[in-house]
């Protein structure tokens, strides 16, 4: 095979955001998580609380530095991979990232050094403010990426000079047509990673005997929480796409895997799409409905591929890929009601319950994984939507380096990946210490951990 | 306005990478030392800068983020010739800044491997921004004498991270691992003064742009308060450093902290006047270069507004965790 350059960097990109992703859409959520521990620790003074929280902060503090370190690698990579891009696009996108850097990753940054360590050192309220702040930090650090991302996808606000891309009304670039949707989107995605992880990591305590003080109780916000948020997701995944399918039609044919424009099209649940046939091969279909999701009305026409040859996303990645985050959000439902209904009857859930739970453990990184990569695939072949095409801002080097880099990172990144997950559930192993270092009384860990 | 605003922008991109030079020197200075500790050492070396490393690395985002917001035309050029040392120096900074985490946490067995591996972390990513640096300062451009050049200053700047993060360690703990830095530091010295001098005359030799800039009469004798007051620092530096244990226990740290800080402020300053008004050496100016001034402007309120919310909240963490750090923990 010919080692493109410009498909080495692509790969290259795309690995490095997708191993970021990861480690802030669990801090995202689990903030809100840590703030509501602390509160109701402050409210109740119930130690178990304080316990609670004393745990997950921790792998709260070794997710977050995960979070920064692969961040740093972001910043750079615009530059050393896109040069061009942000030689066309740079007034829009600079300033956009600047924002990032000045309003969270310094807020985040300085108050996680009390939240971590600053216990007794500030007072119970001055640590409050910090997680908050921490919180707000991370969350902010979301908006104004996802405000560049969402320019990308659907610009607005701005004008061409000399070839290259300005602001014209910075509102408008800000607030763009998809941002609203994406945020919120993306913030839900966040909650949910989050919620799946307390979920599966305080099973596995439970499994292991380790539970220790309201770990039964964190378990049950967190599947109440699940079984309220990925409805929610569902919902606001619909109006997401009704957005896409305004201003990225090419994204959505890709996505449904419809060919032909037509009204009253099928939806098709699986299948093999086939570009160069142009067909969907063992297609298995729903009559009419994909037209009934796509535009609520059973007759609606919805465009198709053929109407964008040239000019379309590849479509396997896009088709599989959608499949994937929304196979993973039904699954979702279904292990949150069923576990929900079982916790609200007042029964307990047992070791197969407890052991699916496990086995969830890491779900959100799967349907995040999977929703940008349908976002960004199916985006191709432009970068900036309709404005500048990926294929004319690509970095020269040559292959051998970005072969070398590549193959750096690829092995940094497996490792670091391995660690994180051998590291989370050693740390979950061990038995339960109180935050002021106290032992946890036998009695406690036997009796399963309620608060 | 127009042409202001440029200026304006390089001066906070060069703060926050002064800044960056400074405040992540001392800490990636204290990763460099780290294997020299015992290990109940390691552990107090590390919490002396566990509530800090993650805000100074945040400098050099900025810097980057300035650069790119200001002056994209420059960011591609120089981020895609520093390709390779960028990459080495983002590789070291994902260990030493995961090492922090793991070595409490993943299981005493693996402690010895994330020590070493925070060692290699902080090597990689100062020598590879001292390389940065090298290529920086002689237009990006990879002649052979300039390969020497940049792996002179590779080898410089570890020294001179040494000296403040064994520096800061004086700030931070007591008795005997004080008296081990003090020796620390003592040592990096010699090593980062000869860099610097070394340095010093090597700039004007690689470029002929800043050989002119220095060497005429006005102007020297202007500029000799740079080279005079980084003498004095290093001199100073020198006497306290030699002083007799008992005296060194009742020095203040602060004093000994502060003469890295000022030669690194002389070296920003002299690099600066080298420099300006080009942001890549002979080739582009920071007018050429700037962004649209809608960008700038827009840029500018928020770094108005927030640049001094950073330095408050700054402050007030450094002051939360004044003293000295042996009863930190990073569990
Ligand atoms: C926990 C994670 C998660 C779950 C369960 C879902 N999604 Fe999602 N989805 C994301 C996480 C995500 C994401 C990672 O957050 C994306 C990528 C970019 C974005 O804004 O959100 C995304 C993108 C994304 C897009 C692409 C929008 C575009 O690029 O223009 C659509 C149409 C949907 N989602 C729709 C859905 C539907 C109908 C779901 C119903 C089950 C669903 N998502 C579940
Ligand atoms: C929110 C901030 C993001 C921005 C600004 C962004 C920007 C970009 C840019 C500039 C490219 C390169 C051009 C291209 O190949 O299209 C790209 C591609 C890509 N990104 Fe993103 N991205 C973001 C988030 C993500 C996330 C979170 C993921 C994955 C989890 C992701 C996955 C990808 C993939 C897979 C590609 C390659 C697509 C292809 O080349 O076919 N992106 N994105
Ligand atoms: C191309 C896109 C991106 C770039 C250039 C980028 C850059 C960075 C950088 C430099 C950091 C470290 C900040 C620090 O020093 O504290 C960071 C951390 C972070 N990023 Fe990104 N990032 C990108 C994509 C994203 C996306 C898509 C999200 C979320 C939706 C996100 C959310 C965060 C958060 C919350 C942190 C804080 C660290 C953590 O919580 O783990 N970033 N990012």
């Amino acid at each position: 095979m010919e080692l493109d350059p410009f498909l080495l960097a692509r790969i290259q990109f795309a690995l490095n955001i997708s191993f970021h992703i990861l480690f802030p859409t669990i801090t995202i959520g689990l903030a809100y998580f840590l703030l509501f521990f602390r509160i109701r620790y402050t409210q109740t003074g119930d130690d178990h609380w304080d316990y609670i929280y004393a745990f997950w902060v921790k792998v709260f503090a070794l997710t977050f530095a995960l979070g920064v370190v692969t961040g740093i690698v972001m910043s750079f990579q615009f530059g050393t991979n896109w040069p061009g891009f942000m030689e066309q696009a740079g007034n829009i996108a600079g300033p956009l990232l600047g924002y990032e850097v000045l309003t969270a990753f310094f807020l985040e940054a300085s108050f996680l050094g009390i939240m971590l360590f600053g216990r007794r050192r500030v007072s119970n309220r001055v640590h409050l403010l910090a997680t908050s702040m921490v919180a707000l930090g991370t969350s902010l650090s979301a908006f104004w990426i996802l405000s560049l991302n969402s320019w990308m996808q659907t610009p607005a606000g701005y004008t061409f000079e000399n070839g290259v891309l300005i602001a014209e009304n910075w509102l408008a670039v800000i607030f763009n047509p998809s941002f609203g949707y994406r945020l919120a989107h993306m913030f839900v995605a966040c909650l949910i990673t989050a919620v799946f992880l307390v979920a599966g990591v305080s099973a596995w305590r439970l499994l292991k005997g380790v539970g220790g003080p309201g770990t039964r109780s964190v378990l049950k916000v967190a599947i109440l929480c699940a079984a309220v948020l990925t409805p929610t997701q569902v919902f606001i995944g619909d109006l997401h796409g009704l957005n896409t399918l305004e201003h990225q039609p090419a994204k959505v044919a890709a996505m449904e895997g419809i060919w032909d424009t037509q009204s009253g099209a099928a939806l098709t649940l699986f299948g093999i799409p086939d570009e160069e046939q142009r067909t969907t091969h063992y297609a298995l279909k729903v009559p009419k409905m994909a037209s009934l999701i796509l535009t609520h009305d059973l007759d609606g026409e919805v465009k198709g591929l053929n109407d964008f040859v040239g000019e379309h996303p590849p479509v396997a990645p896009v088709f599989f890929a959608f499949r994937v985050m929304v196979g993973m959000g039904l699954l979702m439902i279904l292990v949150s009601w069923l576990s929900s209904i079982k916790l609200l009857r007042g029964r307990e859930l047992e070791t197969t319950g407890l052991r699916v739970l496990v086995g969830m453990t890491f779900a959100g990184w799967v349907a995040v994984l999977a929703g940008w990569y349908v976002t960004e695939i199916g985006r191709q072949p432009w970068v900036v939507n309709g404005l500048i095409r990926t294929a004319d801002v690509v970095a020269d080097h040559e292959p051998q380096v970005l072969i070398a880099s590549l193959t750096a990172y690829v092995l940094i990144y497996a490792f670091l990946l391995v660690s994180y997950i051998s590291t989370l559930f050693y740390m979950s192993s061990k038995p339960a210490l109180s935050l002021k270092g106290t032992p946890v009384h036998e009695y406690d860990l036997q009796s399963g951990g309620r608060i | 306005m127009e042409a202001l605003l440029p200026i304006i922008f390089v001066a906070i991109m060069g703060l926050a990478l002064l800044l960056y030079v400074i405040l992540d020197g001392y800490d990636l200075g204290v990763g460099l030392l780290l294997p020299l500790a015992s290990d109940k050492e390691k552990d107090v070396m590390i919490a002396s800068i566990g509530p800090f490393w993650d805000a100074n690395e945040t400098w050099i985002v900025l810097g980057v983020g300035v650069l790119l917001i200001a002056f994209p035309a420059a960011h591609g050029i120089i981020l895609t010739s520093l390709y390779v040392p960028a990459t080495v120096m983002l590789l070291g900074l994902i260990l030493r800044g995961v090492a922090f985490d793991f070595r409490v946490k993943a299981g005493s067995h693996r402690k010895a491997m994330w020590n070493q591996l925070f060692f290699v972390g902080s090597l990689l990513a100062s020598t590879a921004q001292g390389w940065m640096l090298g290529s920086y300062i002689t237009g990006l451009e990879h002649t052979q004498l300039n390969m020497v050049f940049s792996i002179l200053i590779a080898l410089c700047l570890p020294a001179l991270y040494c000296v403040l993060g064994a520096s800061w360690l004086m700030i931070k703990t007591e008795d005997e691992l004080f008296l081990k830095a003090a020796v620390w530091a003592k040592k990096s010295l010699s090593p980062m003064a000869v860099g610097l001098l070394l340095v010093s005359i090597a700039t004007p030799l690689v470029s002929q742009v800043i050989a002119d800039r220095w060497f005429q009469l006005p102007q020297f004798i202007g500029l000799l308060p740079i080279p005079i007051a980084s003498v004095i620092a290093l001199s100073l530096l020198y006497v306290l450093l030699s002083r007799t244990p008992e005296q060194l226990l009742m020095t203040n740290p602060w004093m000994i902290f502060m003469c890295p800080v000022i030669i690194c402020v002389m070296a920003a300053l002299g690099l600066a006047y080298s420099i300006f008004p080009d942001i890549i050496i002979g080739q582009l100016t920071i007018w050429e270069a700037a962004a649209h001034t809608s960008s700038l402007k827009f840029t500018f309120v928020g770094v108005v507004i927030a640049l001094p919310c950073i330095f408050v909240y700054t402050i007030f963490v450094y002051r939360v965790f004044s003293g000295k750090a042996s009863e930190l923990t990073y569990d």
